[in-house]
């Protein structure tokens, strides 16, 4: 059992939450990610570390209610426990092999979108404190889903946020951010690290695509052990099969197919519905 | 005349067991075992023991049911393997132990497998935990994977006084014998969580959710005291054909679809995990694990074909599940091979593409080799597809662990035949040593890397 120790609400149904796990905070580096089962009855759902803190033996998970896992996890409190925390899974984030020299030279963008802002935290921050450049584009529903901003404000004077009905920030979405950055403010990027929901991934590789820029992404597809064992998660990177949960998650943008990897994503959205619907019964009305 | 005729076993009848996930085989009962051990004629110098993987004393056991002393029956047994109420139930019996049994000359050999599970029922039941622990001798032994191989090195080690701790990435301990096999032929409660009870008993710790490789390293093992490792990591990696449309929607690995019904419990409705089969299902493969994930099909309500490209001889699965299959109802298409995986334009699975096969000269493991028929190419309609083609061991540990070496299929390679690695330290056996091979073979690994690895750390302490 692994014990909540910090819960807070950072916007409508998301929030973040602390978890006492200290295997997995003294290994976690960025760009990894872990699997959680909430209860007895509970499914294995991958989720991105944020941060993680090996003194404390922490790890900082960002999570919006979405499905019935999702809210089942955020209804738990400080102090509650849940049933399995295991990781980090994946592989580290490429750059963390760079030579630091090499990676002050170049300009690097992080661009995420909705609660897929939060796992480009870790990355930047790793790249801050080594003295390396970032700008970060965050992109929101609206004003009141602007998740983070103080943490990203302290890594960069070049945050950019974006919300796609103009309520805060720049008006249009992370694609327009970007296409704006480059075209009318003059940026030029050597790498861009795109994290969000599949479908804001695919658009935003093919505006860095159009732009030149070289481009990572980090894969959610559906999994299940999380450890090579099923291939549940596999996607088709350059024309070859691929297992997310080992072989990534974070693969050269401009290789996915991401037709193939949106259909995989929803296999089971029916059943997903379904159960959501059963467990909002239980609950009394989560939903509202 | 009784003595060459084994004492029938019951089944779950097939018309009502394809509906729910309860054992199929139901046991000997009491009266049932007495009279099978009673047709064991005690031979002086038996020939089921040698083909036995741990060398169980089969007519000891054997014996005692026959007196009616199920407990040294249980005890008997304890002495040889951790897992006896599994191994009854799962070992290929067929070409180990009763292979060679005497009766079988002249007529039906000793049902040993099945006296096995009844004596180590008999135990569980009762709540006995058997095997003794000598004195600790404090030292520290890490096991990594907590399936048959590893289950079976810890218990012996834990026998012998080591203080023995095992890490499991699964949340569950039990490696296959949890995510694998299904609970009709295989309890996971009733059973492997029991006999993996009795192995907490012994003193052997488990901690779950430790992925060596990405959690902590080997060598982060041995930073915390550990004087030997022992891997038993299996070999869990699904492999593809790497047709066409493997990619397609309602295309799964054995491994996964297993998982999530047996691991995840997804065919039960109060559990989260989903599991979606079709109505029209083909299996691909004709091994244990293809007889697992089509009978499991069967049961969550589809129509279900296995696709196997040599004919029903060569069928590498145990006889028992194939017959058990072919009563519950599963269609075996032999002598065909899938080229292609077709899907419509959402990109769900449609229907095969099969080529008809015909089986040539013996290949290099003495089997018939099966060559496509040029120009038999058809088409038929399936909605799932499953593919069961044997798996490979996973390279996490090898590449994360310096001086650890493996060969071109990612087996851990053996520098003597006691388990030994290529590091000091360092043991290794059962599957991800072999390639997927059996439960039984897989603990008698175990057992011998136990044996080498307490010669290791006698041979470098002087206080045991």
């Amino acid at each position: 059992m692994y014990k909540i120790v910090d819960k807070k609400l950072l916007a409508p149904n998301i929030y973040s939450m602390d978890i006492l796990a200290p295997r997995v905070a003294k290994a976690a580096l960025p760009g990894q990610f872990i699997i959680i089962i909430v209860d007895e009855n509970g499914e294995r759902v991958p989720l991105t570390i944020c941060d993680s803190n090996p003194e404390k033996g922490t790890v900082n998970i960002v999570t919006q209610a979405m499905g019935s896992s999702t809210k089942k996890l955020v209804a738990k409190e400080v102090g509650d426990h849940i049933k399995d925390f295991v990781g980090p899974l994946g592989k580290p984030s490429e750059f963390i092999h760079e030579d630091i020299e090499d990676l002050k030279k170049k300009k690097i963008l992080f661009a995420g979108g909705g609660v897929g802002v939060a796992p480009i935290y870790p990355q930047a921050k790793w790249l801050v404190e080594r003295g390396v450049e970032v700008d970060i584009v965050t992109g929101s529903k609206n004003k009141d889903l602007v998740i983070l901003e103080e943490r990203f404000a302290e890594l960069t004077e070049n945050l950019f946020i974006a919300t796609d009905d103009g309520s805060y920030g720049f008006h249009g979405m992370v694609t327009n951010a970007i296409d704006e950055l480059v075209e009318n403010q003059g940026k030029k990027y050597d790498l861009c690290v795109i994290i969000g929901p599949m479908i804001m991934m695919k658009f935003t590789s093919m505006t860095t695509k159009k732009h030149g820029i070289p481009s990572i992404v980090s894969m959610n597809p559906i999994m299940v052990d999380g450890t090579g064992m099923c291939g549940a998660c596999r996607v088709t990177v350059g024309g070859e099969t691929k297992f997310a949960c080992v072989d990534g998650p974070e693969f050269d943008a401009h290789q996915i197919d991401f037709d193939e990897a949106l259909r995989r994503q929803a296999q089971y959205k029916e059943e997903e519905i379904k159960k959501d619907h059963e467990y909002c019964e239980l609950t009394g009305g989560m939903m509202a | 005349m009784t003595r060459f005729t084994r004492t029938p076993i019951t089944y779950q009848d097939p018309e009502k067991r394809i509906h729910n996930f309860d054992e199929v085989c139901l046991g000997y009962t009491k009266e049932e075992a007495i009279k099978e051990a009673k047709r064991c004629i005690q031979c002086k110098n038996p020939t089921c023991v040698p083909l036995c993987p741990v060398n169980i004393d089969i007519p000891g056991f054997i014996k005692a049911i026959a007196e009616e002393d199920f407990k040294k029956a249980a005890e008997t047994l304890a002495e040889y393997s951790a897992l006896p109420a599994v191994c009854g139930r799962v070992c290929p019996q067929e070409d180990q132990c009763e292979k060679t049994c005497i009766l079988g000359k002249k007529g039906e050999p000793i049902a040993i497998g099945k006296l096995e599970r009844f004596a180590a029922d008999w135990a569980l039941e009762q709540g006995l935990s058997l095997g003794k622990t000598k004195e600790p001798n404090g030292h520290k032994v890490a096991v990594i994977g907590s399936g048959p191989a590893g289950v079976t090195c810890a218990g012996e080690l834990a026998k012998a006084g080591y203080e023995v701790k095992i890490f499991e990435a699964l949340h569950e301990p039990g490696g296959v014998l949890v995510y694998g096999i299904p609970e009709f032929r295989l309890p996971a409660d009733d059973i492997v969580q029991v006999e993996i009870e009795n192995l907490k008993k012994l003193g052997v710790e488990i901690e779950t959710n430790v992925i060596v490789g990405r959690t902590i390293t080997v060598d982060e093992i041995f930073d915390e005291g550990y004087e030997a490792i022992f891997i038993g990591s299996g070999a869990g990696l699904p492999i593809f054909m790497n047709i066409p449309g493997e990619n397609l929607n309602g295309v799964f690995s054995a491994n996964e679809f297993l998982t999530r019904n047996n691991l995840m419990k997804a065919f039960r409705s109060d559990m989260d995990t989903p599991i979606k089969v079709g109505n029209k299902v083909a299996v691909v493969g004709g091994g244990n694990v293809a007889m697992d994930a089509a009978r499991t099909a069967k049961r969550l309500g589809a129509e279900v074909h296995v696709v196997y490209r040599r004919t029903e001889e060569e069928l590498p699965a145990r006889e028992e599940e194939v017959e058990n299959a072919m009563e519950e109802g599963i269609i075996f298409d032999f002598l065909t091979n899938p080229v292609e995986i077709l899907g419509d334009d959402k990109g769900w699975v449609r229907g095969i593409k099969c080529v008809k096969m015909e089986l040539g000269e013996p290949d290099a493991s003495g089997r018939r080799r099966p060559i496509p028929i040029e120009g038999s190419e058809f088409e038929f309609e399936v909605d799932s597809v499953i593919m069961a083609l044997g798996t490979s061991p996973n390279p996490l540990i090898p590449r994360t662990t310096e001086g650890l070496n493996t060969d071109e299929r990612n087996r851990i390679k053996l520098v003597s035949e006691k388990g030994q690695t290529s590091r000091e330290g360092i043991f290794a056996g059962g599957d991800n040593v072999t390639g997927s091979a059996t439960v039984i073979l897989a603990m008698g690994a175990g057992k011998e890397a136990a044996k080498s690895i307490d010669e290791y750390i006698k041979s470098k302490a002087t206080n045991i």
